[in-house]
């Protein structure tokens, strides 16, 4: 699936584009922990999570993620998306929750991590 | 521009400003219009006056026509120079759309012929117009912007590479110290993305880099939350490692051992609303690093030090570094 596709599937609004909308993605992943973003998140991986506080973006940068949907049609503080700008981050909107957006996005094509098994005793 | 010329990279750029921007950033916006009272006589004056070859016909801000160069020249041939121009116009007129995207312009101008097009808001009131030249002109100049953006972040990896090699000594080392402050929540994260960069440009192996960033942005992140009055990162770069540690003179902590269990955090709400403070923050650290160590006294200072190793066969066994650890932290 390439971003411009995830797009029509979420029937989303682009709010910041930095990437070439032909651009595939490898897998997509869901979260509001940001430490699950980092524990998880992987290179080129789109980001679904509910937060829209500039530190989503941050989060990714660190994690790889080049691509966030912010679901649930809310719209990120102009700081988010100023931010988002100025690190190369694509910033995406859908009015899907999270719940249907990942579902669409799985049923599309767009896989996820699989089985993920922690050290560390971590959950 | 010749397109044999142009890489793979370029080209997608083209693509990607095509697709993505909006016309009213590529429209001239000090349109040269016609009123419908002029006669044909009066438009090919104005024309050679303004030294255009065509313009909207505008009444009440909405373009009512289009006229051009042929149409006057039609109207000499057939005499009817003196006709109004509402008789010789076009009426049927391509307009865009100021949200469209420039795809649009390109597929009327390129494929359909037009030469220009006025570019109008929801309410088909004027707003600019897009020519060829408007169009080549703005997409020029982004890609010219974004080629030396490209090209600024090269030269700075070439130069940053080179330390290792131009330096002569025994050991060099290159140290970066950062400040953080205490619940400065906007600008959380900025250490951590500049050291991400400064890695980058020290062409350290993308892999390594990701994990140091994601290590150092918990760390970052925890002086952020947890700490009084801030701390410091300070990045050490080798020649065959990163060494990190950040420091921070209180609150302390009181029980090590329970700050490392996965889960554990004394995070308020408010920080756990954002996202964070959900106790993974030294366990993602200490699962993306090669050595991690956690030092305090409570009531005093707290010391967290990292390590990531280039190579899979470090220099230095882990002892030893664990060892040149505890030595650094009395």
């Amino acid at each position: 699936m390439n971003i411009r596709e995830m797009i029509d599937v979420l029937q989303g609004k682009v709010l910041v584009q930095n990437h070439d909308p032909n651009e595939e993605l490898p897998l997509g992943g869901a979260a509001d922990l940001m430490s699950d973003v980092l524990a998880f998140g992987s290179e080129g991986m789109a980001l679904l999570t509910g937060l829209t506080n500039p530190q989503v973006v941050r989060t990714a940068e660190m994690a790889g993620i080049n691509v966030i949907v912010i679901v649930r049609d809310k719209t990120p503080p102009p700081e988010t998306v100023e931010l988002a700008r100025d690190s190369g981050m694509t910033l995406i909107r859908t009015g899907y929750t999270m719940y249907e957006a990942c579902g669409r996005l799985y049923k599309a094509g767009l896989p996820g991590l699989g089985l993920v098994k922690m050290v560390n005793d971590s959950w | 521009m010749i397109p044999g010329d142009m890489s793979n990279q370029e080209i997608t750029k083209v693509q990607e400003l095509i697709y993505t921007t909006r016309v009213e950033s590529v429209m001239a916006s000090d349109v040269i219009v016609i009123d419908p009272s002029m006669t044909m006589s009066q438009v090919k004056n104005f024309m050679r006056e303004n030294r255009i070859s065509g313009a909207p016909v505008v009444a009440e801000s909405k373009v009512i026509g289009i006229v051009t160069m042929n149409d006057v020249i039609r109207s000499m041939e057939d005499g009817k120079l003196g006709s109004p121009v509402t008789e010789v116009m076009t009426t049927d007129v391509r307009t865009v759309l100021m949200d469209a995207k420039v795809a649009e312009v390109v597929n009327n101008l390129g494929r359909r012929g037009f030469s220009r097009l006025p570019v109008v808001d929801h309410d088909g009131k004027l707003l600019g117009i897009v020519t060829t030249g408007t169009l080549i002109r703005s997409l020029l100049l982004q890609m010219d912007k974004s080629f030396q953006k490209n090209e600024a972040e090269k030269l700075y990896t070439y130069r940053a590479s080179h330390i290792f090699q131009d330096i002569s000594s025994d050991d060099t080392g290159l140290t970066l110290r950062y400040f953080v402050n205490e619940r400065d929540f906007d600008n959380a994260g900025k250490a951590s993305s500049l050291i991400k960069r400064s890695l980058q440009r020290l062409v350290v192996q993308p892999q390594i880099v990701r994990r140091v960033g994601v290590a150092v942005y918990e760390a970052e992140m925890n002086l952020v939350i947890h700490t009084d009055i801030g701390g410091e990162i300070v990045v050490e770069v080798r020649k065959d490692r990163v060494n990190i540690s950040t420091v921070d003179h209180g609150p302390g902590i009181a029980d090590l051992k329970q700050v490392l269990r996965p889960g554990f955090s004394t995070a308020p709400e408010w920080i756990r609303d954002m996202g964070f403070g959900a106790g993974m923050g030294l366990a993602n650290i200490k699962r993306v690093s090669d050595v991690m160590k956690l030092t305090s006294d409570p009531g005093h200072w707290t010391r967290l030090e990292m390590v990531f190793n280039f190579g899979p066969d470090p220099l230095l066994p882990k002892t030893e570094l664990e060892k040149s650890l505890t030595r650094g932290s009395q």
